[in-house]
């Protein structure tokens, strides 16, 4: 069976991430993936968390984040909502791994771990939107 | 994050546990350049990280570039799954030198 939507809201802070995590970990083993893939799920959805954290709010503005998942036939879909000033899309661009520096690994880990991820159009009145999905087997159905 | 730091056969062992995140990777990085400050050999034990993140992650990178400047032995040990995962995603497994155990790496 296909479970509903899941939302989370929560303050764009480091201190929130902790239970970020756990729910979607949580969502992605109900959605079926197995605890690699859940683990994967997790640590693009806390990186770009993260990156909305550091770069969209940045130090000088603060607000909400809105964490929707959504199961669908064959994938997980997860959408990121804040309400921060809009990023360039163009500018955000996962850094060469062969250059080996701290930082700028967040969004080369997002795309790595996830079969797509894009800024799509926010709803009139937010800042941005980060679609990223999965491609899951789907949870184990019973019979009968 | 829990952590401790320790002396044993020459080297410093940085141990660290739970989730290495956003929240406190800047501790992480206090301690490792704390770390690669004060000794010639510092070993990094993350058998009890359960997650580590891109910015625990860039406190690992930073510590091991300040070592390698400042001509100190910098190594990785016993890397559990969860932290090895990350480590391969950005390819620094093949840039950090990593032990198996704390025993290859005194």
């Amino acid at each position: 069976m296909i479970r509903g939507p899941t939302e989370l809201r929560f303050h764009a802070r480091p201190r929130e991430l902790k239970h970020v995590r756990a729910a979607v970990k949580r969502e992605a083993l109900a959605a079926g993936c197995d605890e690699n893939a859940a683990q994967d799920v997790m640590l693009a959805v806390d990186e770009a968390c993260q990156n909305v954290i550091r770069h969209a709010y940045g130090p000088e503005h603060e607000g909400d984040m809105v964490l929707r998942i959504e199961q669908q036939e064959h994938t997980l879909v997860i959408s990121l909502l804040d309400f921060a000033p809009p990023v360039d899309p163009s500018k955000i661009k996962p850094r060469d791994l062969d250059d080996v520096r701290p930082g700028g690994l967040g969004t080369y880990l997002i795309q790595e771990v996830m079969d797509s991820a894009e800024f799509v159009e926010p709803p009139p009145g937010c800042g941005n939107l980060l679609r990223m999905v999965k491609r899951v087997e789907g949870p184990k159905r019973s019979e009968g | 994050m829990e952590h401790s730091v320790r002396e044993e056969a020459g080297a410093l062992i940085a141990a660290f546990s739970g989730e290495v995140d956003l929240e406190n990777s800047p501790k992480a990085r206090e301690i490792l350049l704390d770390c690669v400050g004060r000794g010639s050999k510092v070993l990094v034990d993350l058998s009890g990280v359960s997650y580590i993140d891109s910015s625990g992650v860039a406190s690992l990178v930073e510590a091991f570039q300040r070592a390698k400047k400042s001509g100190v032995d910098f190594a990785l040990v016993s890397v559990n799954a969860p932290a090895r995962r990350v480590l391969e995603l950005a390819r620094l497994d093949k840039v950090f030198t990593i032990h198996e155990t704390l025993a290859d790496g005194l």
